[in-house]
């Protein structure tokens, strides 16, 4: 394995996508530090989906490095390779698995030996089943342990997908748009499980939400046009003209 | 006309050089006589007077001599020519009523036969008609008879058609390899001619060489040989090409509706063949209609049936669309069932309205034949085919670029909601677009109509490889269609003197799945995130 | 041990019941045709024996394909060509056991052979003389194509329309090829004209009661097979697959290994059905790989209700009972129709099938009947308080 080249836990350098001569993404170069939570904004088409895209395995970039734990070279691996090396993500739209029980979408999710052959030959263990009725207790599911997820309400199905992440016990979370749809009150709810999870690991999350990025109260990266246009607090970001030309003060 | 002018004032100088006039106590008149004295000697002066005289009339008399219609009456010594139960003058051609006497016919031994044969050759080698003289230059091409060497000589001299010319110096040079007599320079020179000629015929001549052929005349002809089959090969791979050619306008022709109806809305139909062979059936109608109450017509039936074919296909594509398939949008793998369903329901009324058995559409003349293209052979069905093909494809390109309509289908299938919201009505676009692609589906089967079987089974041929041309180019994408097209044709028709016609389409298909492994959008793959949208 | 409590956790209520019902049937009719009198009313005749021997054939096929479709979303429009595959190894081993019996009495070679004047058995016919070679063919030669075909296929992430159509195209080339016959296999007619498996003539009754006890047998073994891996994790996950393949890789599962696993079996399964096949009908030919065969197999899994077992199994005897019953009348020409309105009818009207909706129906009633008694007991322990 190669030394390893950087601290950061993510670390992308000067990647560039082009979709039809359409650059996504444009010499962008970004690190997390482990244990970091940090917030992605940015104007619709400003590269933040393809960015996860990229660190998960769907898109290879044309040309930059990304690395996980300075040592991983994303760009190599394909999307389950990437999720067992530890990068969970979530999506946009929930996906949850709509006909399996809540239970068994968690079940799915753990973490542990993926093969055919251990799927084929698994036993229901005491073990499996107090992890997952900790994570149906930490996302407020457990009422719901039997319902098939497909039941369930937007909100419950985004924090039912929060939990599979949790199964999945990665180090990083990449979290797509985690309260759009959702109540104030759940809104905050999503903002405090956000914050035990980031007790043990880092969080990307991606959102439009101004009052719920100023609520995680993290640092702030802004993407426009796929690079880095400004980084630091909100209140800082927030100050700089370029930012409030194209995305704050529209 | 300067060639007319330029043709007559060669007859006339053949007339004042060669023949004697007319006017001049008719030398044929002398020649003919000769035939009565019933001797081969004689008969044999009397041929080679009759050729020499120029008269227009001695073609005929040296082939009734051929036929045993030659006659003469031992006792004026006139020469007849038995023309079925009438009898003429031989010298004028004028009928005579009853024969004067007993007549005898001119007897020929197998010598005779030849010169008659040489005479013949020769005279029909100076005829006035350019056809006839090419095709009298190719027929001593093949027989190499080296009695019409002098003839030859003479029309060579004389020959300015160039065509013409070169058939005839190719028809001395063969003569001319085949003779003893002739020296190795002149075989030398015979060899570079024939090589020139370049085609089959040439080959066999230069290989069936007789063995006392000088050696030198010999290496010659070995270098010329090799490089023929180089000259071949290359015609053969033309020739393959169009074939192939072809072959991908009739695939293209299938699947430029499924372009469409796949490619363009997504939309799985499997009946798409059916939609082919209900535009075949058209034609068939239209046609019979045709030869029952207007025969005169019956070239433009083609024509007539083109947009009735449109219409009907695309009207069953409409109610298709709006009875079944707008409700499984969204559901590709549904409507794929559904609509296989309906092709089985298709073609079990067709082949309760018409019979299981083929039907029998008939070729305009315009479409019948073929003419040569240097050693190509294209027949103007194909031909007419290809241009058809091409046509379709760039006026269906025209419509989507440049009509209201096309525009608003590009709208819909690129953002339903979107288009929906400015005021398009997507339903009626979609049966639209789907009774479109179906409506050239139709298009399609007129064309069929002429090279395959009219049967309810005619789609069903067609269905795989229009699937394979719109995967191969890449969904979604017309000008993929027309690459994929002609490329799976050409490439079929270059596999199949290697596989055979059934294993070559095996390897085709056999090449796209392992195409559709490394690229599984296509040739001209849309990129981005909206593709997995 | 294990296999007990793979055993217990694979069979529910109606598994057990419509297992059991299956397992009477591979005893009681083959005991009512040998054993009843031909006058008595319980006899069953052997035509109609060897024609629901078939059918279990076509059921087992039908397991099969819902393996994959129903469970795995991958919808395989040539898994006749793996039916087919599995009925030509029992064909080879059927026909090199006609030997010098053949019209043209060759000791070794069969007759189209001697026809085609070859001189010797091709290699590819060697070991076919022997029944459990021809026995681990049925099963290895489905099973090898399916796994060479969806590693490329899997792997390139060729799914949905795509695959099925390239399946397709994979049963129509290799119809195209079992035609023609320098490919050794029969050409247009096939192989038939078989006399004896292991010893016992194919015509006898006996050996076709055997047959089929041993077809039902057969599609007892893969309903439980079936059943097992569906009840395993490994279900779980092509469940998963099947509603949302991208969050499944995320997840961290290689998607293109649970693919080509659950596909090769289903082509093993095939196979065997096949196998199955061809001595009760007497004849198999390049016919069985018409893309038309594999799609109407699909159909019997839609009509019975994809994603369940039991439905795929009973859509493949009611389909085919009713194309027995239709082509064999008056009614000859009308099949097609029925056919094709089945395709349309059941893709718009009844997408989960006779049994998925009867099931559907049998929850959703149960579910409002739960709500009443909630409501009553609510109602009665109101007045208490």
């Amino acid at each position: 394995m190669e030394p390893r080249t950087t601290p950061a836990l993510l670390y992308l350098d000067g990647v560039t996508v082009t979709f039809d001569g359409f650059r996504a993404i444009n010499n962008l170069s970004l690190a997390i530090e482990p244990g970091e939570m940090r917030a992605i904004i940015g104007p619709n088409g400003a590269g933040k989906t393809t960015m996860m895209d990229i660190v998960t395995g769907k898109t290879r970039p044309d040309k930059g490095d990304v690395y996980f734990d300075g040592i991983h070279d994303l760009t190599r691996l394909d999307e389950a390779e990437i999720a067992a090396l530890g990068i969970g993500r979530k999506f946009q739209k929930p996906t949850v698995f709509e006909s399996h029980s809540v239970e068994d979408n968690l079940r799915l999710a753990l973490k542990g030996d993926r093969t055919v052959r251990a799927t084929l030959f698994w036993r229901d263990s005491g073990e499996e089943q107090a992890r997952i009725a900790r994570i149906l207790e930490i996302t407020r599911l457990l009422p719901f342990r039997t319902r098939p997820a497909g039941s369930l309400s937007h909100g419950q199905k985004q924090w039912l997908e929060i939990g599979m992440l949790l199964a999945q016990e990665p180090k990083l979370l990449l979290v797509d748009e985690p309260v759009a749809g959702m109540t104030d009150a759940e809104t905050m709810q999503t903002v405090e499980l956000l914050r035990e999870i980031n007790r043990e690991r880092s969080v990307v999350v991606v959102e439009h939400d101004m009052a719920f990025v100023r609520e995680l109260g993290v640092k702030v990266t802004v993407l426009h046009e796929g690079s880095v246009l400004a980084e630091g607090s909100l209140d800082q970001v927030s100050a700089d003209p370029r930012v409030i030309e194209v995305y704050l003060g529209r | 006309m300067p060639r007319l002018a330029r043709l007559i004032a060669l007859a006339f100088a053949v007339g004042l050089s060669l023949a004697p006039r007319p006017a001049d106590a008719r030398p044929l008149e002398a020649a003919l006589a000769k035939f009565a004295a019933d001797s081969f000697g004689e008969t044999e002066a009397a041929i080679a007077a009759t050729a020499a005289s120029g008269d227009a009339r001695a073609a005929t008399i040296i082939a009734a001599l051929q036929e045993g219609r030659l006659l003469f009456d031992p006792e004026s010594r006139k020469v007849f020519i038995k023309e079925g139960a009438r009898l003429v003058d031989a010298a004028t051609g004028a009928a005579i009523g009853a024969p004067p006497a007993p007549l005898k016919p001119v007897r020929l031994n197998n010598r005779l036969r030849r010169a008659a044969e040489a005479a013949l050759g020769g005279l029909t080698l100076l005829a006035r008609d350019p056809g006839k003289r090419l095709e009298a230059a190719q027929a001593v091409f093949r027989s190499r008879d080296a009695g019409a060497l002098d003839a030859l000589d003479a029309a060579i001299a004389r020959e300015t058609e160039p065509r013409v010319k070169r058939a005839l110096e190719e028809a001395r040079a063969a003569v001319r390899l085949y003779t003893r007599g002739a020296s190795a320079q002149e075989k030398l020179a015979a060899v570079a001619v024939i090589r020139g000629r370049g085609d089959q015929d040439a080959l066999a001549l230069l290989a069936g060489l007789p063995p006392d052929t000088p050696d030198v005349v010999k290496a010659a002809a070995a270098d010329a040989i090799a490089s023929i089959k180089g000259t071949l090969a290359l015609w053969a791979a033309l020739q393959n090409a169009w074939y192939g050619l072809s072959l991908g306008s009739v695939l293209l022709l299938a699947a430029i509706g499924l372009a469409i109806t796949f490619g363009v809305m997504g939309v799985i139909n499997m009946a798409h063949g059916e939609m082919v062979m209900l535009g075949a059936y058209t034609t068939f109608v239209v046609q019979e209609a045709i030869r029952t109450h207007n025969p005169a017509l019956f070239d433009y039936a083609l024509m007539i049936a083109v947009p009735l074919a449109f219409l009907v296909a695309g009207l069953v594509g409409v109610l298709i669309e709006r009875g079944i398939i707008r409700f499984l949008y969204g559901r590709p793998l549904e409507t794929l069932l559904a609509t296989w369903g309906l092709s089985l329901i298709l073609q079990q009324a067709v082949r309760t309205a018409f019979g299981p058995t083929n039907r029998e559409v008939g070729a305009p003349s315009w479409m019948s034949g073929a003419f040569e293209l240097g050693q190509l052979t294209i027949t103007y069905n194909r031909l007419w085919i290809v241009c058809f093909g091409l046509s379709v494809f760039a006026a269906l390109l025209a419509m989507l670029r440049f009509t209201r309509l096309g525009l608003e289908m590009r709208a819909v299938t690129q953002n339903r909601a979107m288009a929906a919201s400015m005021g398009i009505r997507t339903g009626r676009i979609d049966a639209l677009t789907f009774g479109l692609g179906s409506g050239i589906a139709g298009i399609a089967g007129v064309a069929l109509s002429q090279i395959d079987n009219v049967s309810p089974n005619l789609g069903q041929g067609y269905i795989i490889d229009s699937f394979m041309v719109v995967v191969f180019g890449g969904v979604g994408n017309l000008w993929g269609t027309l690459v994929g097209a002609l490329t799976l044709g050409v490439a079929n028709k270059f596999l199949e003197p290697f596989a055979g016609a059934v294993l070559g389409k095996i390897a085709i298909l056999v090449l796209i799945i392992l195409f559709i492994q490394k690229r599984p959008r296509g040739l001209f793959a849309l990129k981005g995130r909206a593709v997995e949208a | 041990m294990r296999s007990a409590f793979l055993l217990t956790r694979t069979l529910d209520r109606g598994a057990t019941v419509f297992l059991a019902l299956i397992l009477a049937l591979a005893v009681a009719v083959p005991a009512l045709n040998l054993l009843a009198p031909p006058s008595s009313p319980l006899h069953v005749p052997t035509y109609v024996m060897a024609l629901f021997g078939k059918y279990l054939c076509y059921a087992l096929l039908a397991l099969a394909i819902d393996l994959i479709w129903g469970y795995c979303g991958i919808l395989s429009l040539g898994h006749g060509a793996f039916f087919a595959l599995g009925g030509y190894a029992m064909g080879m081993y059927l026909m090199r056991q006609i030997g010098p019996r053949g019209v043209y009495a060759h000791p070794v070679l069969p007759d189209f052979m001697v026809f085609l004047n070859w001189k010797e058995l091709p290699w590819y016919w060697y070991g076919f003389d022997m029944f459990w070679f021809a026995a681990l063919m049925v099963v290895l030669v489905p099973g090898l194509l399916a796994f060479v075909f969806g590693w490329f296929a899997f792997r390139s992430r060729v799914s949905g329309v795509y695959l099925s159509i390239i399946t397709q195209a994979l049963t129509y080339a290799l119809m195209l090829g079992f035609f023609r016959n320098n490919f050794g296999f029969g050409g247009n007619n096939g192989l038939t004209d078989f006399k004896d498996i292991l010893g016992f003539s194919v015509q006898a009754q006996g050996t076709r009661a055997a047959l089929f006890a041993l077809s039902a047998l057969a599609v007892a073994g893969g309903f439980l097979l079936c059943r097992a891996i569906i009840a395993s994790k490994l279900g779980k996950v092509l469940v998963a697959i099947r509603d949302a393949e991208a969050r499944v890789r995320f997840l961290g599962y290689r998607v293109e290994s649970y693919k080509l696993f659950v596909f090769t079996l289903s082509a093993c399964m095939a196979g065997v059905a096949g196998a199955l096949y061809v001595p009760q009908v007497g004849i198999i030919n390049p016919s069985e790989f018409a893309p038309a065969n594999s799609i109407e197999a699909v159909i019997w899994v839609a009509v019975g209700g994809r994603g369940t077992l039991t439905g795929a199994v009973m859509g493949a005897i009611l389909v085919n009972y009713a194309k027995t019953y239709f082509t064999s009348g008056a009614l000859a020409p009308y099949w097609l129709f029925v056919l094709g309105a089945l395709f349309v009818a059941v893709t718009l009207l009844l997408p989960r099938g006779v049994v998925g909706t009867w099931r559907h129906w049998r929850a959703e009633r149960q579910k409002t009947l739960a709500a009443r008694r909630e409501a009553q007991r609510a109602a009665a322990a109101q007045p208490a308080e």
